[in-house]
């Protein structure tokens, strides 16, 4: 455990990505394959699911601290992170120094997942027996595992980077391996650095390539001849694998969801075996896609009903073809597998070929890109077609041209205290446009200010609050800000009876007058537009 | 005493304590910007604190200055500046008229800080308390220990041939860390010009910290490696930090104890060094002066006052626009 602390401290005390990957590697090089995998397990962004409910957890706490109720709220308010608060309560200062140390994996197997088999006052007992003793730091990574919250501020590929450097295999080879669902076991982690490349399990997706947001004018990209563009569907990124007579369905989140799309399966069931497309899952009829609200809609739902299934029949959009013939082909030019993906897709209900957008020169597809928003997509997807398929976010052969966002000029309302990394500051925001003389709160919005203008608004929220609710405040509604959003639909679960998708803050705009903002009445006309 | 638009007001005695506001007679606990503001009078404050209040409030300023604990009598109210163990020349203020005693803490702490006098328990029946940190969260590790952390971390960089940023509040932090430092080291520190001048009032004050070099009179072209620089927070970002070419961010900050504050402003390390009382001390402190009753100010007024009241203590926050020192 102390190692998985340094390690923790290692990373979080560095925003050099080298020094990161120095940290990762000297972890993976000196802890045993039985800790390695359990650490791996997290740094890969998986999570235990919570051991003790948070209630428990936090009773203990009070009572060994004797912090009232109310007290404790406020300290969470004030930190927004529930593992260090605690953490940070039980720090007396006469603290052991040194304890007892026990590795990782035996933390995890012989103490926290047999805690699931105790009753609460078993629990109990355990648990402050470890907060007893344990320095701050470990005691802050416990309570990360009880929680289930237990997330290490690190790109997984700086993991695979690292752990490919100490197994010296290449770096796709890892990320292949780390693909797909695994257990943290000491065999596993052998497999995962073994010089040997003959393992397989026949569901696992490769990693998939991502593009990079194109902020230089396309022009930059050379000759026009040289690309395929494509629209950029607005769905769920996914990789379709038929093997060894079964389908399986990835989201990019490495989510099986294969269940979830029965047409899609059945559909697949066509392919020859040893076949791996890329593509994106969208909600789909007659030959034209249906708004990412309606593939949403169904993606909530624990029943897939017949009803549900008409609503919002899905399709994948066939991006790419990663396999064919069991061959991987992901180092061929993107010109060929294009090629092989046509004439293997030809006729494949359910499995169209993003279809190419056809625009002889850079001007041209500026003009082409107004479609856009009646086509229900985001925008286009410019690839150079001599590239191989890449792993992760490589900039300079993959590229997503987004169409501008849609814009609304709204009121401060009220302001939330952040959580975890911006604590103890407003940092989050609700935000009203006019339905007639009243300010209607319209959406929340978090991102997009510096750190300099949230350190402003701060001051400017304190000191103009009109109450507070707990620890949300109501402010004077006097500053407004330029909101950017993706989409609109109406939802009768909003007062406003609309919800923005994706809103963010593009800029505070201190040259307008709370009269200057929008309406209700402009918003909804975006509807339309929005589809 | 009494709130009015000017501040913190003494009927009897005619005077403001550490006034927002222009007023004719202002009592300053100490020099920190919340505190001394400029625009008043007759300014009148601890001896110990002269040079820097000079500082901040204009050499023309009109300030007389009592030694601690030297009694005065203004319109027949008793005052006294004794040590609060902040920042050099920093004062609580005890006022005392017709049997009845107050004490204005300012900012205090109780931790030793070897550039100012240490704090003196002052018995009283109101006790006007500061609660910067006024959550259980906020607990000091003891000084040395910080102090080493710092120096190793100075080391490592060193060994890398990296400079080592540390930022800190210009006014007293800054010199508390060189004052602690010097018992490790003597080797120079590099401080920005915002703390420089300030450096130089407590030398004049025979407090003994590291030799200092002014960065701006470096020689253009130098190497930064393996030095340790001191600058204010706000230069964080600034085009002034390019010089340093590769180099490492801290902050030396009571606040650092919150991960996720220093998470959030990007700095390599958080270093939790603060000048104000941690939640003990507060609460170790209310309890020394033997108050009947608390008066809370500055930060978390409304915990640190419901959290008093719990434990028996007639406690009240006492609404000013001071909102607690956001560097410290
Ligand atoms: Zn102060
Ligand atoms: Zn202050």
């Amino acid at each position: 455990m102390r190692r998985l602390a340094d390690l923790y401290e290692a990373l979080d005390q560095t925003t050099s990505t080298n020094a990161k990957v120095e940290a990762l590697a000297r972890y993976f090089q000196e802890a045993p394959p039985e800790d390695a995998a359990w650490a791996l397990y997290f740094l890969t962004g998986q999570k235990l699911k919570r051991l003790i409910p948070t209630k428990l957890l936090v009773g203990w706490t009070q009572e060994l601290t004797g912090i009232p109720g109310w007290l404790f709220e406020e300290v969470y308010a004030s930190v927004g992170d529930l593992a260090e608060v605690i953490a940070l309560l039980l720090d007396a200062r006469e603290r052991p120094a040194r304890t007892e140390e026990l590795p990782l994996s035996a933390w995890l197997e012989q103490r926290l997942l047999p805690l699931r088999q105790l009753d609460a006052a078993g629990q109990r007992a355990q648990v402050l027996s470890w907060w007893h003793a344990m320095p701050r730091r470990e005691l802050f990574l416990l309570n990360k595992m009880l929680t289930g919250e237990l997330r290490v501020g690190v790109s997984s590929t700086l993991v695979v980077r690292a752990v490919a450097q100490v197994a010296g295999l290449p770096a796709p080879s890892v990320a292949h391996r780390l693909m797909g669902t695994w257990t943290p076991s000491p065999t596993f982690f052998r497999q995962l650095v073994s010089q040997d490349v003959s393992d397989g399990d026949s569901s696992r997706p490769y990693p998939f390539y991502l593009a990079s947001p194109l902020e230089q004018p396309p022009g930059d990209l050379g000759d026009r001849a040289e690309w395929l563009v494509e629209w950029k569907w607005d769905g769920i990124r996914g990789q379709l694998i038929r093997r060894e007579g079964s389908v399986h369905l990835w989201s990019r989140g490495e989510e099986l969801i294969t269940e979830r799309f029965p047409e899609i399966a059945d559909a697949s069931a066509a392919l020859p075996e040893g076949t791996v497309l890329d593509g994106e899952v969208l909600a789909y009829a007659d030959g034209t896609p249906l708004p990412f609200a309606l593939l949403q809609r169904r993606i909530g739902r624990q029943k897939l009903t017949p009803k549900v299934l008409a609503e919002a029949p899905a399709a994948f959009i066939a991006y790419d073809v990663l396999e064919l013939g069991g061959e991987d082909l992901r180092s061929q030019p993107l010109r060929e597998r294009r090629a092989k993906l046509e004439a293997l897709l030809k006729d494949v209900p359910r499995l169209p070929v993003s279809p190419v957008v056809q625009a002889a020169t850079w001007e041209d597809l500026a003009t082409a890109r107004g479609e856009a928003r009646a086509r229900n997509v985001e925008g286009f997807m410019l690839k150079r077609l001599e590239s191989p398929y890449l792993t992760g976010r490589k900039r300079g052969d993959w590229w997503k041209w987004k169409i501008d966002p849609f814009t609304v000029d709204a009121v401060l309302l009220y302001a939330h205290p952040g959580h975890g990394r911006r604590s103890s500051l407003y940092t989050d925001y609700t935000f009203a446009v006019w339905n007639g003389t009243e300010l209607q709160p319209v959406t929340k919005a978090y991102s997009g200010l510096t750190d300099a203008e949230i350190g402003r608004l701060d001051r400017w929220i304190r000191a103009h609050t009109r109450e507070k609710y707990g620890p949300v405040r109501s402010v004077e509604p006097e500053q407004v800000f330029e909101l950017h959003f993706e989409g609109i639909q109406s939802s009768p679960r909003h007062k406003s009876g609309v919800a923005l998708r994706f809103p963010r803050i593009a800029r505070w705009r201190t040259d307008k007058k709370p009269r200057d903002a929008d309406t209700l009445d402009s918003l909804k006309e975006l509807l339309h537009a929005s589809g | 005493m009494t709130v009015t638009p000017q501040g913190l007001y003494c009927v009897p005695g005619g005077f403001h304590v550490d006034p927002w506001r222009p007023v004719d007679r202002a009592l300053i606990t100490h020099a920190h910007g919340d505190h001394a503001r400029g625009g008043s009078r007759h300014y009148l404050g601890a001896r110990a604190g002269k040079g820097l209040l000079h500082r901040r409030l204009g050499a023309d300023a009109t300030i007389d200055t009592l030694d601690y604990g030297e009694r005065l009598s203004i319109n027949g109210v008793t005052i006294s500046f004794h040590p609060a163990g902040h920042v050099l020349g920093s004062a609580q203020l005890r006022v005392e008229h017709g049997g009845e005693t107050w004490v204005v803490s300012g900012d205090y702490k109780r931790a030793p800080d070897p550039t100012c006098a240490p704090f003196e328990v002052v018995p009283c029946h109101t006790f006007i308390t500061e609660a910067t940190f006024g959550l259980p969260i906020f607990r000091w590790d003891a000084t040395e220990q910080v102090a080493e952390d710092i120096l190793r971390w100075w080391d490592a960089n060193r060994a890398l041939g990296r400079a080592a940023v540390l930022f800190c509040y210009a006014l007293g932090k800054a010199q508390r860390l060189l004052a602690e430092l010097a018992k490790r080291t003597d080797r120079t520190v590099f401080v920005h010009g915002a703390l420089h001048a300030l450096v130089d009032v407590y030398r004049d004050a025979g407090v003994h910290m590291l030799p200092t070099r002014l960065v701006s009179e470096v020689e253009k072209g130098t190497s930064f490696a393996g030095a340790l620089v001191l600058a204010p927070p706000s230069a964080s970002g600034s085009t002034w930090m390019r010089r340093f070419g590769d180099y490492e961010t801290g902050f030396a900050s009571g606040w650092m104890r919150v991960r996720g504050n220093r998470r959030r402003r990007g700095f390599d390390r958080g270093f939790v060094l603060s000048d104000h009382a941690d939640w003990p001390d507060l609460l170790r402190t209310v309890k020394d002066t033997q108050a009947e009753r608390v008066l809370v100010t500055h930060g978390y007024t409304e915990p640190l006052a419901h959290y008093l009241r719990e434990q028996g203590v007639d406690a009240a926050p006492l609404a000013t626009p001071f909102e607690g020192e956001a560097e410290d």
